[in-house]
């Protein structure tokens, strides 16, 4: 073991034999249920299996078929979408904040934003429907407003991804060489801080997009037309088209945090190489 | 809770950096609105009768073998998840660590596991009915060669069918909370370990398994927090009877049967809360132990 250990780097990384058997059970494993439910939804009731299922989703008239669904997805895409702005806007810059300037209040913002997960969406309803008669008074009641539970779902997850990304960098140090170096505050924050922690507010606004579209408790007891609350509506009268839009639904999820990925990537690549 | 500890912290230091402070204030307000308050309204509700008069009787009435025993069941099951979600998350995370950050598999799989980590509820429930169910995917393969996986009862429909379904969204969580750990392990530590001599072994055992120590402990609390508090995924496969607490408190909220029962969902939730402050104590205890030396 040590003579091999000495040939090659002791690194951390694990071997290619290792990754590829970790990342090929688990990929295969995972890919089960996903393969299970295309299967599903190509089945006839007589056993067989036919393309009707999916021809009806695809036909000219499905917009209207389906009005349901499509209306629920869109309010899901727009509360995805506020959901982010709210954790980028409220949460990221007090957890900057409270790195640099307070440090001792970091386990009570860690407490704080760990709370959500102690209770329940299902009994947070109870407590939220008064909360949000007062809302709906000052905001209207669209669909939007939802999108404030919904920032507090998401806070134990946006917070340790952020967290831990911002543990791992010494901001500290960063901003005070920074300063030192002449930079305001605002260039220390964007030039500075933000880029380091690039991955952790990326995993966050995955994590919530992810979040917003899977969430059913609050919509459906708060009577919101959701994706959810309409698949489960669709899936009553019928299961297979339920099946093929949660296929869709994934599917579209996956290729729109791969491009949100990608573009990310992309930019950090670029202004490395502008850089060098 | 700590709404009520962080104002005297936050008024000691506003005498000295006052402009900060005001920093702080969205957040505080944010957090008061629509954490603090509905969680209040939520738990209060069970120490009232449905006339509004004081009683402890929903908070006896937690002590009740069936209410006890449908917290057993979900302490089981969100242990059991966790732990095999932590475990194979965590090996997953270990076989990332070696490739290109910027690469097209590792965006893959960041892009799968956030899907994944939220594929809760109706549609999980679809799949799992799709793939374990009676007439589903595997159990009519399987049957072909000869295994009944069914043939001591369907299980799929109680407190075991949900296992796989939580093991579904904890191993992607895992991959999302622990992966940024990982990542802040530092190349240099592994090349001193490799210049002093040591091997893959001493660097995992001695540098790096301490130093995520708090991060695997804090994901995996995440992930039994998860999976206790996960109620869509439950309320879609268990039809019969609330086997488990979030389902007991659903059976409480909408129980039109017994009048004032609503009174009862605050309690549970006073329960459930318990149990989770008192891990978050525990783990808050482990943490002050290892951050000593994390400096």
């Amino acid at each position: 073991m040590a003579a091999v250990s000495g040939v090659r780097p002791v690194g951390a990384a694990p071997g290619r034999v290792a990754r590829t058997v970790i990342l090929g059970v688990v990929g295969v494993v995972f890919a089960i249920p996903i393969i299970a439910m295309l299967e599903f939804s190509f089945r006839n009731l007589a056993g067989g299996y036919t393309l009707t299922h999916w021809a009806g989703v695809f036909s000219p008239t499905a917009t209207v078929t389906y009005a349901a669904i499509f209306t629920g997805l869109g309010n899901s895409l727009l509360l995805a979408v506020v959901t982010v702005v709210i954790i980028l806007v409220i949460l990221l810059p007090t957890m900057i904040l409270v790195q640099l300037q307070f440090p001792r209040l970091r386990r009570v913002l860690e407490f704080v934003c760990i709370i959500p997960i102690t209770v329940p969406a299902i009994v947070m309803v109870v407590g939220l429907a008064p909360v949000y008669s007062v809302v709906a008074r000052l905001a209207g009641s669209s669909i939007w407003t939802l999108a404030f539970a919904y920032g507090v779902t998401v806070l134990p997850y946006a917070y340790r991804a952020i967290q831990s990304n911002l543990s791992a960098v010494d901001v500290v140090t960063l901003s005070e060489a920074a300063r030192s170096l002449g930079a305001g505050w605002g260039s220390v924050l964007w030039r500075v801080i933000l880029p380091n922690l690039r991955r952790g507010i990326l995993a966050a606004s995955f994590i919530t997009v992810a979040v917003v579209l899977g969430e059913f408790t609050i919509a459906s007891l708060l009577n919101r037309v959701n994706l959810q609350t309409a698949l489960v509506q669709v899936s009553k009268s019928d299961p297979f088209v339920a099946v093929i839009f949660s296929l869709l639904a994934l599917a579209f999820a996956f290729v729109l945090l791969l491009l949100i990925g990608r573009l990310a990537s992309d930019r950090r690549t670029r202004s490395v190489k502008k850089a060098s | 809770m700590t709404v009520e500890t962080s104002p005297p912290r936050t008024a000691r230091r506003l005498v000295s950096v006052s402009p900060s402070v005001l920093g702080l204030t969205p957040f505080a307000l944010y957090v008061l609105l629509f954490l603090a308050i509905p969680t209040v309204l939520a738990v209060l509700s069970g120490l009232f009768d449905a006339q509004g008069h004081f009683t402890l009787a929903n908070v006896a009435a937690l002590f009740a073998p069936d209410i006890l025993k449908t917290f057993a069941s979900s302490f089981w099951v969100s242990a059991v998840t966790a732990v095999v979600g932590a475990v194979v998350g965590a090996l997953v995370c270990y076989a990332l660590l070696g490739m290109n950050p910027q690469g097209a598999l590792r965006s893959m799989v960041d892009s799968a596991a956030s899907v994944l980590a939220q594929f809760g509820g109706v549609m999980l429930a679809f799949a799992f009915i799709a793939t374990i169910g009676i007439q589903g995917f595997v159990t009519v393969f399987l049957r072909g060669l000869g295994i009944d996986i069914f043939s001591n009862g369907v299980w799929l429909y109680q407190v075991p069918g949900l296992l796989l379904p939580y093991i579904y969204f904890q191993v992607p969580l895992m991959i999302i909370t622990f992966m940024p750990a990982l990542e802040g392990l530092k190349p240099q530590w592994a090349e001193a370990n490799a210049t002093l001599g040591g091997t893959r072994l001493t660097y995992w055992v001695r540098i790096a398994g301490p130093v995520l120590a708090p991060s695997f402990l804090g994901s995996l609390l995440l992930l039994f927090a998860n999976a206790f508090s996960s109620y869509a995924t439950a309320a879609a496969l268990i039809s019969q009877g609330a086997q488990i607490v979030p389902l007991q408190i659903r059976a409480a909220l909408i129980s039109e049967t017994v009048l004032g029962r609503s009174n009862m969902a605050g309690a549970l939730a006073l329960g459930m809360i318990v149990i989770m402050v008192v891990l978050m104590w525990g783990y808050s205890a482990l943490q002050s132990r290892t951050t000593r030396w994390q400096q």
